[in-house]
C-alpha cells in the first residue's frame, strides 16, 4: 500500500504564483483569509509575468492626459467586438489603483521629468504604457510582488507542488489535490475557496513565448471541475517572435520594446515594406495591430517572400550604435553576445504564439460557474476579446488578482473536506499506466501536439485543418495518454508531472480546435482561409464546458456596457 | 549532422552515481538546456533537471555546474567539443541535476504538521 497523502488547509488555495496569483494571494490576506500560494516552478518565478519585459497600458495620464474610458475604447476596439464590456472596463478602470499600488511598493516604474514616463503602443491612441528599464518590466514586477507575498501575515508559500486536479463535491469546490515534486507523492488540499491564476497556454504550439508551466493547466482543470470556458478560439500570435540568428537568454518577445522606442522596419525577404498591401501602416512607426501584422507576415512567406529562416526582416541598421545605446543600455552588450549588431544587419523575426484571449468565464467578481472557484490573470476569458490591447496582459494579472483574492477571501467560510472525495484524483498520481513496452512517451506525443496545432490550430486555420487536429487531438486523448508512462518514480521524477501536463495540454487543445471549427468566419486573432469575412452574424461568445466527458459548446451574447468617453484637458 | 558529446553526472532517487555520455545534434549557437530537453525527449525521459522559462534566463531555476563551473543552462553555449553538466555540489542532491534549491520559506516540509 502506498503511504496516506501528506493533507493541507487553507481558506483560500491560489494555484499559480505569478503577477496574478501573488496579487490574488496579498488580496485575500488583506481581507482577513489564510492563504496557501502554490506554484508548479518557483514563487514568483514561473509562469507568464516575469517574462514580461515592457508595457502595461495604464490610464494614469502622466505623459498625456488621459482617462480610463479612453483605455476601454482602445481595448474594445482591439478586441473585435467580442470583448466582455464589463471585465474589460474593470481592467481599465481598475488599473491606474494597481499601478500605483505597485509603485508604491517601489516597483521602479521608469520616469521622466518627475513623472512616470509612458510610451505609445500598438493600437492605443495615445502614450499610455509604463515599463521599468531596461527590459525589465516583468521581472521588477514579479521581484516587487515576491516582496510584498513574504511580508504579508497568513500566506503560506510552497514550490514545486503541481496541482492536478479540484475536489468538487455537492457542486461546489472543497480544494485540489497535487503532486509534491521534490517528494513524488500526492497532497490533499482542503479550502473554502480557489483562485485558478496559472493561465497560459501557448506551450501548446511549436513557436511560443511560453514558460514550460504555460501549457494551458489552469484551463483543463477548470473544465474538469465543471467550469465554463469562453472565447478558446481565440489565441495571440505575436507578430514579430525572434527567428534568427540563435539568441539565448532573452526572451523572443524582446524586438517588442525595441519598436516601441526605435521603430525600426519590418520587410520581407526582398527587403520590402509589405504590411501596407495588409491595410495597415507600419513604416517606422510600430502601430500595426498585431493580427494584421502576423497574417501579413504569413502571407508574404506563402507567397515565396520570406527572410532566409522564414519569416521578415526586422532592420534597425538606419540607427548609430550612440542612439542604440541610450535606448537599451546593457541589452546591447547581451546582443553583442550573441553575435547581433543591429546597425549592421537586420535580423529576422516570425509569428509565435503569446498569449490566450480565451479561458475560464467569470462574473466581474472573478467566479466561475463553479461555487467556490475564481479565477485571475490570463487564466480568465473575455476581457480581451477577440484580440489583445498590447500592454494589457500585466494589468490584467494585476487587477484580476487583485479582485479575485478579494471576493474568494470572503466566499472562503463554508470549508467542508472528507478525504474520501479526493481517493480517485490522488490514484490517479499514485496509479500509473503499467509498462506495455512500447507505450508512447512524453516527448513524442507532446511534440506531436505542438506540431499539430501549429500547423492546423494556428494563425491561418481552415475547417478541414481543423477537423483533422481536432479527430487526433481525441484519439491522443483515448489512445494514447492511458497508455504513457512514466520513465520513473519518487522525487523529481518529471515523468509523473509530464503525464498531467499532457492530459491538459490535451484537453485545453481539444476545446480550441472545437470553437475555432464551430467560429465560421475570421475575426481578430481567429483567422479562417476557407472563411475570410468576419460575420456580423457571429458577435457572440462561444462557451465550452465538460459534461458527461463530452464538450458542450454554447454561444452567449457579448456582455455589454454603457460608457461615455470623457473629455481630455488640453494637452500640453 | 553535426552532433556534440555531453556528459552528465547522475544519481540520486532511487538510482546509483554514474556518468552517462549522450551525443546531441549539434547546432550553431544551440545552449545546454537545448541539449537536456533533446536529451529527455529523445534518448531518455528519466532524466532530471530543473528549467521553467526556457530561453530568457527570467527564472534563474537551471543553474548548474557546466565544466564544473556555475552557469545557467538556459545561457551557456555548447560547442561540438561537448561539455560535462553536472549538479550543484553545495545543495542536497534530489535526483541527477536537480539539488535542493528552494527558498526555506517555500518548502513542503518546512510546514508544521
Amino acid at each position: 500500500m502506498t503511504e496516506e497523502p501528506i493533507h493541507l488547509e487553507t481558506d483560500v488555495l491560489v494555484v499559480g504564483a505569478g503577477g496574478a496569483g501573488m496579487y490574488a494571494a496579498i488580496a485575500a490576506a488583506r481581507n482577513g483569509a489564510n492563504v496557501l500560494l502554490l506554484d508548479k516552478s518557483l514563487i514568483g518565478r514561473g509562469g507568464a509575468t516575469i517574462m514580461a519585459q515592457m508595457t502595461v497600458a495604464v490610464a494614469v495620464g502622466e505623459q498625456t492626459p488621459d482617462h480610463w474610458t479612453h483605455h476601454l475604447a482602445d481595448t474594445l476596439n482591439a478586441g473585435r467586438g467580442l470583448c466582455d464590456e464589463e471585465l474589460a472596463a474593470i481592467l481599465c478602470r481598475e488599473g491606474p489603483e494597481r499601478i500605483r499600488e505597485m509603485d508604491e511598493w517601489r516597483v521602479g516604474w521608469t520616469r521622466e521629468d518627475g513623472h512616470m514616463k509612458q510610451v505609445m503602443a500598438p493600437g492605443h491612441e495615445i502614450p499610455r504604457c509604463v515599463f521599468v528599464d531596461f527590459l525589465n518590466t516583468g521581472p521588477a514586477v514579479a521581484k516587487t510582488l515576491r516582496t510584498r507575498v513574504a511580508r504579508t501575515d497568513g500566506i503560506t508559500k510552497i514550490s514545486n507542488l503541481s496541482v492536478t486536479d479540484l475536489v468538487v463535491e455537492d457542486g461546489r469546490v472543497r480544494g485540489a489535490v497535487a503532486l509534491d515534486l521534490n517528494g513524488g507523492r500526492a497532497v490533499t488540499i482542503a479550502a473554502g475557496a480557489v483562485v485558478l491564476a496559472a493561465g497560459g497556454l501557448t506551450r501548446l504550439y511549436q513557436r511560443n513565448s511560453a514558460s514550460v508551466n504555460m501549457g494551458g493547466e489552469s484551463y483543463a482543470l477548470a473544465l474538469r471541475a465543471g467550469a465554463d470556458l469562453i472565447d478558446m478560439e481565440f489565441v495571440q500570435f505575436f507578430p514579430i517572435g525572434h527567428l534568427a540568428p540563435r539568441l539565448v537568454g532573452m526572451d523572443p518577445i524582446m524586438w517588442d520594446p525595441f519598436r516601441y522606442k526605435l521603430g525600426g522596419r519590418l520587410l520581407n525577404g526582398n527587403q520590402e515594406e509589405f504590411i501596407e498591401k495588409y491595410g495597415a501602416s507600419d513604416s517606422g512607426t510600430y502601430t500595426a495591430p498585431r493580427d494584421v501584422t502576423s497574417y501579413a507576415i504569413f502571407k508574404e512567406v506563402e507567397a515565396g517572400r520570406a527572410s532566409p529562416n522564414g519569416g521578415a526582416y526586422l532592420s534597425f541598421t538606419h540607427l548609430d550604435e550612440a542612439t542604440l545605446r541610450e535606448a537599451f543600455g546593457p541589452v546591447i552588450n547581451r546582443l553583442a553576445c550573441n553575435g547581433i549588431d543591429l546597425t549592421k544587419r537586420p535580423i529576422e523575426v516570425a509569428p509565435i504564439a503569446h498569449y490566450h484571449m480565451g479561458g475560464i468565464r467569470v462574473t466581474p467578481e472573478m467566479a466561475t460557474t463553479v461555487p467556490g472557484l475564481y479565477a485571475s490573470g490570463e487564466a480568465v476569458g473575455g476581457a480581451n476579446g477577440a484580440n489583445r490591447l498590447s500592454g494589457n496582459a500585466i494589468t490584467e494579472a494585476l487587477v484580476f488578482g487583485e479582485r479575485a483574492g478579494h471576493f474568494a477571501a470572503q466566499a472562503a467560510t463554508n470549508k467542508v473536506w472528507n478525504s474520501s472525495w479526493a481517493d480517485d484524483a490522488v490514484g490517479d498520481i499514485e496509479t500509473m499506466a503499467p509498462d506495455s513496452g512500447n507505450a508512447p512517451t512524453f516527448g513524442e506525443l507532446f511534440g506531436e501536439l505542438q506540431n499539430l496545432m501549429w500547423q492546423k490550430v494556428g494563425l491561418l486555420r481552415t475547417g478541414e485543418k481543423l477537423e483533422q487536429a481536432l479527430s487526433r487531438i481525441r484519439e491522443m486523448q483515448a489512445q494514447d495518454l492511458p497508455r504513457m508512462r512514466p520513465q520513473n518514480k519518487g522525487p523529481f521524477a518529471l515523468g509523473v508531472q509530464e503525464w498531467f501536463d499532457l492530459r491538459a495540454a490535451l484537453a485545453t487543445a481539444e476545446t480550441i480546435a472545437l470553437t475555432a471549427l464551430n467560429r465560421t468566419e475570421s475575426r481578430g486573432a481567429h483567422q479562417r482561409e476557407d472563411l475570410p469575412d468576419t460575420e456580423e452574424s457571429q458577435t457572440h461568445n462561444q462557451c465550452v464546458r465538460l459534461s458527461g466527458g463530452t464538450l458542450t459548446l454554447e454561444s452567449v451574447p457579448v456582455r455589454r456596457t454603457e460608457f461615455e468617453k470623457v473629455a481630455l484637458g488640453a494637452t500640453e | 549532422m553535426k552532433t556534440a558529446p555531453i556528459s552528465i553526472q547522475r544519481g540520486g532517487g532511487d538510482t546509483p552515481d554514474r556518468t552517462e555520455s549522450f551525443e546531441v545534434p549539434y547546432s550553431e549557437g544551440m545552449s545546454v538546456l537545448d541539449a537536456l530537453i533533446w536529451i529527455r525527449n529523445n534518448a531518455d525521459p528519466s532524466l532530471a533537471f530543473r528549467y521553467s522559462c526556457i530561453n530568457a534566463n527570467a527564472c534563474k531555476e537551471c543553474v548548474l555546474k557546466v565544466d564544473g563551473k556555475t552557469d545557467y543552462a538556459c545561457t551557456a553555449r555548447l560547442d561540438e567539443q561537448g561539455v560535462t553538466i553536472g549538479p550543484l555540489t553545495n545543495k542536497t542532491l534530489i535526483r541527477d541535476l536537480v539539488v535542493d534549491t528552494l527558498p526555506p520559506k517555500e518548502r513542503l516540509d518546512s510546514l508544521g504538521r
